[in-house]
């Protein structure tokens, strides 16, 4: 004999395990035992193999794996008594599910069993077979099943009922097979027959139509009798649950009349009566009775309507919602819901009851109460709704306030009446909970407060007020320091005062302030100080007696370990410091974002929420912005499988606010956001005004390059790899331009790079532009071109401005030009040096559009074109 | 775990005790045993951390969880959204009490012990995840019947291996 298997007892090894310390003892005992259960199964041994199957189910509840006792359980079964089936059955049910291949090994050995002459064996048989059958296996033993729900013994027909369920289940073409053995039961007295036979009836109906109708016609008076026999039945001791006879027979009654009274007036005709009685005269004092009225209630709002069966049930829902006991009160909840579709003004009786209920202590109650609120709320009740819960978001929990928010702001989002209360109750919500808010909700307000235009100078003030008593809230900090940029002249002036408000005294450096405090805060995260520093630019335009000390606040971050913040912190600072004249230009007030835009894109995004349209959008055309930035959008779209620039709200916007371009905000995908943010930054930069030529070109190549960095928030080091190399060279070339205003000389062809022919890459009536290249030596993907224009005709050229664009692999760089002017016949000519960093390099040769535009005469003139024959290897 | 479960009156059975031990699974939906590892993981976080004097039920993953502590023992049986919770609360009982009476004032250490016996009696309340008996005294009656046979048929075999040893002897 195996001188393992023969070891430990069952209950030793349980007391073995559970004298363990710690996990690792735990597992050195399971592993001991999983070793010598292994060699017993090898060596086929007999004696205990029961025991090790219990063992291995031990085992398995502790969560080890036990796959190597599952054959066990298949000779268990296989063996002729009952003691080693019924621990093989168990083994069966405990170690394997449906989905095992295993599982089909055992069919045979059931179907033998559903055949056995012992009936405890069938039982167990029909139970396993319940538990775990397959839709394979319900196919070859349901002619077995079927039989035996006309076997002696009623312990084997409910469990062949239960059995029938399952089988109908995984088949439900086998359905019609069962409904007459069906109808029989249903007449048995035995409480657990007539429990599974109608559960087995109600399932049937529910996959079989004609089973519907057959069980609708020949037997709804039959169990309407039953129920009333049972409801009106003295006491039996057997079946007795706090004063009740079999509640769960009561309740599978009341499942099945359901089933047939849906949708059939006769047939809900019939179980009125009953209803009615069941509804009224049971105790409601004890679980069991509730219980019933649970069921109760759940019919009479299914079947055909009976008004004054209604009543009653809404009443018991009432009854149950005033209750003390929490379980009660939850599942009122529940049905109050389900009621809602029956008859929606019954349940806003009971609003303020449900409204308390959201404040319980019980998580459960709350979130059942909050989805039930949600589902109340219209346009006529929206105000004192809202307020009541935006007052409780004060004190929530904070592991509510998510969920709370998030339905507060859908709630406002849909129904608010007007603009002002929109904002008002938006500004609460971004005061309590603003850490909550969702990044689309507070990009609508923007968009909301953006369109309102004589709420602004309110809007601004409001926000102020909240940052003074809480600047701990980001998605509140990041309105206010938006708004404070757009309309910090509203703030300090007090324009546009409004009956409703009290007037407060706003210096500039107070809102300066603000945005400061927002800069320096600990907490604020790239966003935010992105927001404020863009917020600050604006202002230094504004409140021109705080340019200075708004530029020691911008220049704080030009050491800034985020390169966002280091290069907008650079270019602000000399937007301040040397472009006096374009400022005021760049900053103006942003165009009014488009509502219908936005919302589109949101209900795209978001399909649950319902875009603001409350208000007349007002449209500013901002034509001049687009109009300008247009020709440059058009020349940067020089790949075709860039998906088409979609210059929405939301881009917009969300450009705008931030550049904000971390992943996590960017709904949209990559490929496009770059584009839009050209867009934005362009629109910015050409409101109003001509920008100067060699800002108008470089500008879009400091915002793209800007983006490309964005993955890598560099680190000094990164930028430092060689792999970066090229990028950080343009960006920092960028940023001297910007810098430095007007460039440097053109940087000199380095001599001991390869030497590559000059071209002429284009060539018209009137002007021919070269192109001479050269490369820096260890960086072959980036090669300097320096342009040189000349005039072939006989008119000067003024505002002469190049542009050009390349395809995706590329990446351009355009130094600014040494001139506007371009004097007649070759008298002159205008350089202008560019940089192009291909990575495909050695795979793809440079290509090239460009756009030429001038004026001869003071009239406009465009030329256009696209460079080919770039030498081959740049 | 995002199943489409055919629906079910209870799709599983917990056990957990107050330790977090679990005492008992029952999976009548399909479960792979990784699924059924981290729901009883997340379960018992939930279920043990709820406070006494709140409701039995707890949403979890589109389905309801009822459960109900007695001593240290948590009993929880999952059930789709639409169903009876008060039910459920009350079946949860009727199995308890038929434990009392099988293994007489039960405690856990029964449980750990005679783990399987726990398993026999659920089968004889449950099947398929659908009530099956509502008296109790027809339960134990098949209960004992059952052991008697196991009972029997270990006598049987003692008494057989006697003779098989003075045969031999």
């Amino acid at each position: 004999m195996n001188p393992f298997s023969s070891g430990t007892r069952l209950r030793d090894m349980i007391r073995a395990i559970r004298a363990c310390k710690t996990a690792a003892e735990e597992r050195a005992v399971v592993r001991k035992e999983c070793a010598a259960i292994r060699a017993a199964i090898n060596e086929n041994d007999q004696d205990y193999r029961h025991r090790n199957l219990a063992k291995l189910m031990f085992i398995h509840m502790l969560g080890y794996p036990t796959h190597f006792g599952q054959m066990e359980c298949l000779k268990l079964i296989a063996s002729p008594g009952f003691p080693e089936k019924r621990i093989g059955y168990l083994g069966l049910m405990l170690l394997l599910d449906e989905r095992q291949e295993v599982l089909m090994l055992v069919t045979n050995s059931v179907k033998q069993d559903l055949n056995h002459t012992n009936q405890y064996i069938v039982g167990l048989a029909l139970c396993a077979l319940g538990n775990i059958c397959s839709a394979e296996m319900a196919r070859d033993l349901a002619p077995e099943v079927e039989r035996l729900l006309q076997f002696r013994d009623p312990n084997i027909r409910k469990k062949a009922a239960l059995c029938s369920i399952r089988i109908i289940k995984k088949v439900p073409d086998l359905a019609e097979n069962f409904i007459n053995p069906v109808a029989a039961l249903l007449k048995e007295k035995h409480h657990g027959v007539l429990i599974t036979g109608i559960q087995l009836c109600t399932d049937l109906c529910k996959v079989s139509p004609e089973a519907l109708e057959y069980f609708r016609k020949k037997c709804t008076d039959g169990l309407v009798r039953t129920l009333r026999d049972l409801v009106n039945s003295p006491y039996a001791p057997e079946y007795d649950i706090a004063g009740i006879t079999d509640p769960f027979l009561h309740i599978r009654l009341l499942k099945l009349l359901r089933v047939l009274g849906q949708g059939d007036a006769d047939a809900s005709d019939a179980m009125n009566d009953i209803l009615a009685q069941v509804a009224t005269k049971t105790e409601s004092n004890k679980n069991a009775g509730n219980a019933i009225l649970y069921e109760c209630v759940e019919t009479i709002m299914s079947i055909e309507d009976n008004g004054g069966l209604r009543v009653l049930a809404i009443n018991i829902l009432g009854r149950f919602l005033s209750n003390r006991d929490n379980n009660i009160r939850y599942v009122a909840l529940n049905m109050l819901m389900r009621a809602i579709t029956v008859d929606a003004q019954a349940v806003q009786r009971h609003r303020a009851t449900i409204l308390e209920c959201v404040k319980d202590s019980d998580a459960s109650i709350r979130k059942r109460a909050l989805e039930l609120v949600y589902l109340l709320v219209n346009e006529s009740n929206v105000k004192p709704l809202t307020k009541e819960l935006v007052d409780y978001l004060e004190v929530s929990d904070q592991d509510f306030k998510g969920d709370l928010t998030a339905k507060i702001c859908s709630i406002i989002e849909k129904f608010s009446p007007e603009k002002i209360w929109y904002i008002d109750q938006m500004l609460k919500v971004l005061t309590e909970a603003g850490n909550f808010v969702k990044d689309e909700v507070w990009h609508a307000l923007v968009v909301v407060i953006s369109n309102a235009s004589d709420l602004h100078g309110y809007t601004v003030r409001a926000l102020f007020r909240a940052l003074q008593t809480t600047a701990e809230q980001e998605s509140l900090v990041r309105v206010a320091v938006w708004c404070i940029g757009e309309y910090g002249d509203l703030l300090v002036n007090n324009a546009g005062m409004l009956n409703v408000e009290d007037p407060i005294t706003v210096t500039e450096s107070d809102a300066v302030d603000v945005v400061e405090s927002a800069i320096k805060r600990h907490a604020s995260d790239l966003t935010t100080k992105s927001m404020a520093l863009i917020a600050l630019l604006k202002l230094s335009s504004r409140f021109p007696s705080c340019s200075g000390r708004i530029k020691d606040i911008v220049v704080q971050h030009k050491g800034s370990l985020v390169l966002e913040l280091q290069q907008r912190s650079l270019e602000f600072n000399s937007i301040i410091e040397k472009h006096q004249n374009i400022r005021s230009a760049l900053v103006e007030r942003m165009p009014v974002l488009d509502e219908a835009s936005f919302g589109g894109r949101r209900a795209s995004s978001l399909p649950n929420t319902v875009s603001t349209s409350n208000g007349t959008a007002v449209k500013l055309p901002n034509g001049v912005a687009k109009s300008s930035a247009a020709p440059l959008v058009d020349l940067l779209d020089l790949s075709d499988d860039v998906p088409a620039p979609s210059s929405s709200g939301g881009d917009f916007l969300q450009d705008l606010l931030g550049v904000d371009l971390a992943p996590a905000t960017q709904s949209e995908g990559t490929s496009q956001a770059p584009k839009a943010g050209t867009d934005v930054l362009l629109d910015l930069l050409s409101i109003g005004s001509n920008p100067a030529q060699d800002n108008s070109v470089s500008t879009p190549d400091i915002l793209s390059s800007a983006q490309d960095h964005k993955p890598a928030i560099a680190s000094l080091d990164v930028l430092a790899a060689p792999s970066l190399t090229q990028a950080s060279s343009s960006t920092a070339s960028n940023m001297m331009d910007l810098l430095d205003g007007f460039a440097p000389a053109p940087p000199k062809p380095a001599n001991n790079g390869p030497a590559y022919p000059s071209i002429v890459a284009f060539e018209s009536s009137s002007l021919r532009l070269t192109f001479n290249f050269s490369k820096q030596p260890g960086n072959p993907q980036t090669t300097t071109i320096s342009g040189t224009f000349t005039n072939l005709s006989s008119n000067v050229f003024t505002d002469f401005v190049f542009q050009a664009a390349v395809p995706k692999f590329l990446q351009l760089h355009l130094d600014p030009a040494s001139g506007n002017s371009l004097p007649a016949s070759g008298n002159g000519t205008i350089t202008q040096s560019l940089k192009v960093t291909n990575s495909q390099h050695g795979k793809k040769p440079l290509v090239m559009r460009l756009r030429i535009a001038y004026k001869v005469d003071g009239k406009d003139v465009l030329e256009e074109g696209q460079i080919n024959n770039f030498p081959r290897d740049l | 775990i995002v199943h489409k479960l055919i629906k079910l009156q209870i799709h599983f059975v917990l056990l957990i005790s107050r330790q977090g031990k679990v005492r008992l699974t029952k999976w009548y939906s399909p479960y792979s045993q990784k699924e059924r590892s981290k729901v009883i993981r997340e379960l018992s976080g939930i279920v043990l951390n709820r406070g006494p004097k709140l409701c039995n039920f707890v949403e979890w993953r589109g389905h309801r969880v009822v459960y109900r502590r007695y001593a240290g023992l948590y009993f929880c049986m999952c059930i789709d959204e639409a169903d009876n919770e008060l039910e459920v609360l009350d079946i949860i009982h009727h199995f308890v009490e038929i434990l009392d009476r099988y293994f007489g004032s039960v405690c856990e250490l029964d449980l750990i012990f005679n783990f399987h016996k726990a398993y026999y009696i659920l089968d004889e309340v449950l099947i398929a995840g659908e009530f099956q008996e509502s008296s109790k005294r027809t339960i134990i009656r098949l209960l004992s019947t059952h052991d008697s046979m196991v009972e029997m048929a270990k006598e049987e075999a003692t008494s057989i291996g006697n003779m098989i040893a003075q045969v031999t002897k």
